[in-house]
């Protein structure tokens, strides 16, 4: 087990270099790109605690990214008091409300499971954008609220899109880690019971009440702090900002990078904003092959090439892209630890 | 003056719609002693297990451990009460490994210093690093066994041990049960439908028949009780 402990903390370390590195070596626009994509596995991280861990499924967590990208834009631009905060200071805050939003769920979501909890999480990412528009005075409405453009701190001396770079990736980092120390240790442990059997984990002394709850805020506040980071790369928010569907992107991100495999959803993240933003690429490939002919300008066909994308990923890769990672990883770590 | 039993189920009724599943059952365990709690099928033996660990709550009556209700006790506290279970239909974290089952049946210890002798004990500390679902079915009995040990029980309640095991492993469990009691100072309360597993290992039998009680005492007297052998093979026409 020791070395399977010192080849994920070389992972981690590895991840971090990458991290640091890489803005060098592309430009100033792929740098904010990368940073969006750093937003997605925030909240992937968040879903993977409480669907991969917990075992429980929210088809509702662009709701709770909704709730931090909000408590952001409130913060600096109508403030505290009269007093407009500092967008930097505002994220944690954005994530402990969206924490307690998660909490508040979890509490209903205790009475139910499966397609049930999925339907009513769902229902929450349904009506949440319609919120903004009922209290347009104090949520900005359907126009949203506009936000400062992000700076970089004074003194500082780097491009706008670098400095939400460093900063998403390296809050990202942080919480990656977070993450991880949390599943590896009693309370992971009791969630992943709790995901197989509810019944002997209760008679084993775990609290199911605490413990879903437990995951639904962590969770949640995860996806709060992606949504801040989201609201201040993007300098505003609206409810267009957060649709419905970002909710189902982040279950297909989450699918795609393995649901409890925590470096995987970084790939998950990469699908879910390339695919989004980058269809119109794939299209172009494929035209590649024989007897394909896609017109990229045609409406619709970045659907259908995500769409495609994905049922090909998950026939390929069912346990997805951490299910792979496992699979290459196991026989290298079993062989050298029965030797040893 | 009388001893307090360990386990009291005083007069429990439990029904499910318009089932009976328990109706009026009283059962004392002592402690030290293994009770067998036989029936055919749909007596209601794993019903009243749930009952105890508080899975279902009682329509009518009490159950008592150590003297005291367990009926205000959510399931998750009942292991720090000193109650551990076992599964009919074994229920282990299949995602887990089979150390980590076990470390999470020391859940509600402070220390886990039990797992390593508990795995010792049941013999898989060698495979305790493999996935729990890709060990054999009688292994992962054990490990569910390994899982309730760990806990630290005083009562142990054994739902089917018996169950999908081969004939030889059978006879080595009766023997592994009653040095279990010995080793880890434990009461056992045993539901078995092998018949000859409950007559050797048990100091006393209780057999339940649609929901009811209808026989006690020790395994010769209960195997010549005339309403035992008429549940089990029928009334004579």
């Amino acid at each position: 087990m020791r070395l399977r402990l010192s080849v994920e903390l070389l992972g981690f370390v590895a991840l971090t270099a990458i991290v640091a590195e890489l803005p060098r070596f592309v430009g100033d626009y792929r740098a904010r790109e990368l940073a969006i994509v750093g937003m997605y596995f925030i909240a992937l991280l968040g879903l993977s605690i409480l669907t991969g861990y917990s075992g429980q499924i929210s088809l509702g967590h662009g709701a709770f990214m909704a709730i931090g990208g909000y408590t952001t834009a409130i913060l600096t631009v109508n403030g505290f008091y009269g007093h407009p905060v500092r967008d930097l200071w505002t994220i944690p805050i954005a994530g402990v409300v969206a924490g307690i939003a998660g909490l508040l769920v979890g509490v209903p979501a205790l009475r139910l499971s499966g397609l049930y909890l999925a339907l009513i999480t769902f229902g929450i990412a349904v009506s949440f954008p319609q919120l903004p528009k009922k209290f347009d005075h104090f949520l900005g409405g359907t126009t949203g609220k506009i936000l400062n453009l992000a700076k970089p701190p004074y003194g500082l001396d780097t491009t706008t899109n670098d400095w939400i770079y460093y900063l998403t990736w390296g809050i990202a980092l942080v919480l990656l880690l977070c993450a991880w120390l949390l599943v590896r240790g009693k309370t992971g442990r009791a969630l992943k019971a709790i995901r197989d059997s509810e019944v002997a984990a209760a008679s084993s002394g775990i609290s199911l009440a605490r413990y879903k709850t437990l995951a639904f805020g962590i969770s949640a506040f995860y996806a709060g702090i992606a949504g801040s980071l989201y609201a201040i790369a993007n300098a505003y928010v609206n409810p267009d900002v957060f649709p419905i569907i970002l909710s189902v992107y982040l279950v297909v991100g989450l699918a795609v990078g393995g649901l409890d495999s925590l470096p995987g959803l970084i790939a998950g993240a990469a699908l879910i904003y390339f695919l989004q933003n980058h269809a119109d690429t794939v299209a172009k490939w494929l035209n590649h092959l024989p007897a394909l002919s896609l017109d990229p300008k045609q409406p619709g066909i970045s659907s259908v090439v995500f769409g495609a994308v994905l049922i090909v990923v998950m026939l390929l890769v069912p346990t997805g892209v951490g299910g792979l990672l496992r699979r290459v990883l196991h026989p290298l770590t079993t062989r050298l630890y029965t030797r040893s | 003056m009388r001893r307090l039993p360990l386990l009291e189920v005083d007069h429990v009724s439990k029904r499910f719609g318009g089932i009976v599943a328990l109706e009026a059952v009283s059962l004392n365990v002592e402690a030290g002693e293994i009770v067998g709690l036989i029936g055919p099928n749909g007596a209601g033996k794993t019903t009243a297990f749930n009952v105890i660990t508080r899975l279902y709550t009682p329509d009518e009556g009490d159950v008592r451990f150590d003297g005291d209700s367990l009926l205000g006790t959510p399931p998750s506290a009942i292991v720090r009460r000193g109650i551990a279970r076992t599964f009919q239909n074994v229920e282990l974290f299949r995602g887990l490994s089979v150390i980590d089952n076990v470390r999470v049946g020391a859940h509600a210890r402070q220390g886990e210093e039990s797992v390593d002798d508990v795995l010792f004990y049941v013999n898989l500390h060698s495979v305790r690093h493999r996935g729990a679902s890709e060990l054999p079915y009688g292994t992962q009995k054990r490990v569910e066994l390994a899982r309730a040990l760990a806990s630290g029980p005083r009562l142990l309640l054994l739902d089917e041990p018996a169950g999908g095991l081969s004939h030889d492993e059978v006879e080595r469990l009766g023997t592994f049960i009653r040095r279990l009691r010995g080793d880890f100072e434990l009461t056992i309360l045993l539901v078995e439908h092998h018949m000859g597993l409950v007559m050797s290992v048990a100091d006393r039998v209780h057999v339940l028949d649609f929901g009811r009680t209808i026989a006690e005492g020790t395994p010769a007297e209960v195997q010549a009780d005339k309403a035992v052998i008429e549940a089990y093979l029928g009334a004579p026409a």
